[in-house]
């Protein structure tokens, strides 16, 4: 395996050529899934028409690109990129492939709280496109995914932050959030149950740049935050006592990658909605494209990014003018990409 | 320690055991009992009794065995299943995040109901059924066969969990995009999510009986194999085991539970996932006391929740993979917090 070492002061990082060569490609593909995305949709336009639709403010495209589909776009592979990012920590530190936001309460929380807005309002705040879409169901994720993990972290922490303990207070809390919101879809109108299905599958369908910012924030701030972290990721593979040896402080640094984990799929989930199998798939496809012993941060979080900007580019344009959400479609690119590596490392 | 230490200390873990397989069945006895008495119409026991042995038509003798009777049976039945079907799951894959729908059983038997619904109108309980075991064979078969491909000793406990992840994903994808497209199969599938064991006559019970006692049988077969694939395919080849058809039976036997499980009662494959841990403290890593105590746990939780679930809430009831979690998942919890958990 090539790899670099870059030095800056007292901190390290070996950096693995194989990796920089996967991420690379994956943000060539997103430049290229971005431009189809700008192009495709019920106005067809040229690349020249985006361009100049881009940077022209009187052109009658301007508003479609820079109002509709960029934000969209962005939203996308922003969240992608955070919710696989908060998926590749949360699968090292339990060393677990199946692990995800979900057993940090973050995304399941999210959902009790929409659905349960959802069922109660009915139609009464504009449903789908009213003050309810823009403000509310953003707020209440957010909220109910903070609280969510709130409850999690709490119940985990005995001493510490054991990752096989965390897992398995994940696992129960994700028990009861996940039937509390199977019950809150039976007790509704059928129609609101549609609509929260809708939400709960994740969708981008109408997303702004109200979306883009708070997402793109968090991603900026704790990017470079995870990236530090990653020698005590890689340090925490190994038993307690290792890891002391090591001179890495086990429970703050778990403490500290939990948190983080846990505000970029808060963050996430609030912008689109749960999209479970980001988080879960991308960091193992990244794994196995790199050939790593664990997750790798940055390219797992590229994967995500490739992986909703195409979902979307589909879920937007296949059964036009309906649209399937965002979620549905990041399951059938996702699983079997996943299922082919998979496979074909058992060769 | 001394060799003549060891045999009164063994002697005494395998008392144990069976102490707590008795009190583990006395649970379950208990709960058969509240689950045919308790309930919107509170029934005496001398009545129960009545009903059961010389039913002479009154309406009691009704209730209880046209209602009460085969949904108490569909109860223990699932129960039972669910948690040994979990167990097997979790001791495969060792990895304690397993339930036992990982294989895609949950997720292939909601996609071939919700498919039969849209593509022929199907719509009595019986014959969502047929389809959802149906689904829930095509599913596993698929998932074994995609951990098998190019490997050799059958699929490693990591790519069958991924494998049945992923497959997982996109049939509930695939029945996600039905239900957002189809009103009917929405309504029918946001119960089905729920899980329930009411309303299902007796027909339904001698359904999936065969299958949950093949099942059964294949995974007491499987224990011992289980005991040495857990400590490491290398170790378990040089003991003599056959690893790919030790994992093949444990497979076959996930499938057959969980399947005519998940079938009858809707999505509560997450009760699989609880129920073992819940057991482990008690009857260590040992899957040939594991198993039953799991099943037991599972049968007595699912009764007590689904009576629960039958007086919480009048007039109506809470279903009863809700009152599950409600109530299982926090004393998991407590239990979790409370001791160092037993590792896989």
């Amino acid at each position: 395996m090539t790899t670099l070492s870059l030095r800056a002061g007292a901190v390290s990082w070996r950096v693995r050529l194989r990796g920089v060569a996967v991420s690379l490609i994956g943000l060539a593909l997103i430049v290229v899934l971005m431009a189809l995305n700008m192009r495709i949709g019920e106005i067809p336009m040229t690349l020249p028409e985006v361009i100049s639709g881009t940077f022209d403010v009187n052109s009658a495209a301007h508003f479609v690109i820079m109002e509709l589909r960029l934000p969209r776009a962005l939203t996308g592979a922003l969240v992608g990129a955070a919710l696989a990012l908060s998926g590749a920590i949360i699968q090292s530190i339990a060393r677990n492939p199946l692990a995800s936001p979900e057993i940090l309460g973050v995304t399941t929380g999210a959902s009790v709280t929409v659905v349960a807005g959802v069922v109660a309002s009915g139609s009464a705040y504009g449903g789908a496109s009213g003050l309810l879409a823009t403000v509310g169901i953003p707020a209440l994720a957010l909220l109910g995914g903070l609280v969510g993990a709130a409850v999690v972290y709490g119940l985990a922490w005995r001493r510490g932050l054991d990752g096989y303990r965390l897992v398995l207070v994940g696992i129960g809390v994700a028990a009861v959030f996940t039937n509390i919101k199977f019950w809150l879809l039976t007790v509704g109108d059928v129609n609101d149950t549609g609509r929260a299905m809708v939400w709960i599958s994740g969708s981008l369908n109408g997303r702004g740049w109200e979306h883009v910012l708070p997402t793109a924030l968090a991603l900026a701030v704790l990017v470079p935050l995870t990236l530090l972290g990653t020698r005590s990721l890689d340090a925490l593979r190994f038993g307690d006592d290792t890891v002391t040896a090591l001179g890495v402080r086990t429970n703050l640094a778990r403490a500290l990658m939990i948190l983080a984990a846990v505000l970029l799929a808060a963050v996430a989930t609030a912008s689109a909605g749960p999209i479970a199998f980001v988080a879960l798939a991308s960091p193992q496809i990244a794994l196995r494209l790199t050939r790593s012993a664990q997750p790798p941060l940055l390219c797992s979080a590229v994967v995500g990014a490739v992986l909703t900007t195409a979902a979307d580019l589909i879920a937007r344009t296949a059964f036009s003018p309906l649209e399937l959400p965002v979620g549905i479609v990041t399951a059938v690119l996702g699983a079997p990409y996943l299922i082919h590596l998979i496979w074909r490392s058992r060769k | 320690m001394s060799a003549t230490a060891v045999a009164p200390r063994l002697h005494g873990i395998r008392h144990r055991r069976l102490t707590v397989l008795l009190a583990l069945l006395a649970a379950v006895l208990v709960a058969i009992v509240l689950s045919i008495t308790v309930g919107s119409k509170s029934v005496p026991l001398a009545d129960a009794w009545h009903a059961l042995t010389a039913p002479t038509g009154t309406e009691n003798d009704i209730v209880i065995r046209s209602l009460r009777l085969p949904r108490t049976a569909l109860g223990v039945l699932a129960g039972i299943a669910l948690g040994v079907a979990g167990a097997l799951m979790q001791g495969h894959t060792r990895n304690p995040l397993a339930d036992p729908g990982l294989l895609g059983v949950t997720q292939g038997a909601a996609f071939a109901m919700v498919s039969s619904i849209i593509l022929l109108g199907t719509s009595s309980l019986l014959a969502y059924i047929w389809f959802g075991l149906a689904g829930a064979l095509v599913a596993s078969v698929g998932v074994f066969a995609l951990g098998m491909v190019g490997g050799r000793g059958g699929p490693t406990p990591v790519t069958l969990a991924l494998a049945g992840t992923a497959v997982s994903a996109l049939l509930y994808a695939l029945t996600s995009a039905i239900v957002l497209l189809d009103e009917q199969a929405m309504d029918v599938f946001r119960f089905w999510q729920a899980g329930s064991i009411a309303a299902r006559g007796s027909d339904v019970v001698w359904q999936v009986l065969p299958f949950i006692l093949v099942g059964l049988v294949l995974a007491m077969v499987n224990a011992p194999g289980l005991n040495a694939l857990s400590l490491g395919e290398d170790v378990a080849r040089s003991l003599g085991q056959n690893i790919s058809a030790t994992r093949a039976v444990g497979v076959v036997a996930v499938t057959l539970l969980s399947g005519a499980a998940v079938a009858a009662c809707g999505s509560l494959a997450f009760v699989g996932l609880i129920v073992p841990h819940l057991a482990r403290p008690l009857s260590g890593t040992d899957h040939r006391w594991l198993l039953p105590f799991s099943g037991l746990i599972g049968a007595a939780l699912l009764l007590l929740a689904d009576v629960i679930g039958r007086v919480v809430a009048p007039p109506g009831e809470l279903e009863v993979g809700v009152v599950l979690a409600l109530l299982g998942a926090p004393f998991f919890v407590a239990l979790v917090r409370r001791r160092k958990p037993v590792r896989l």
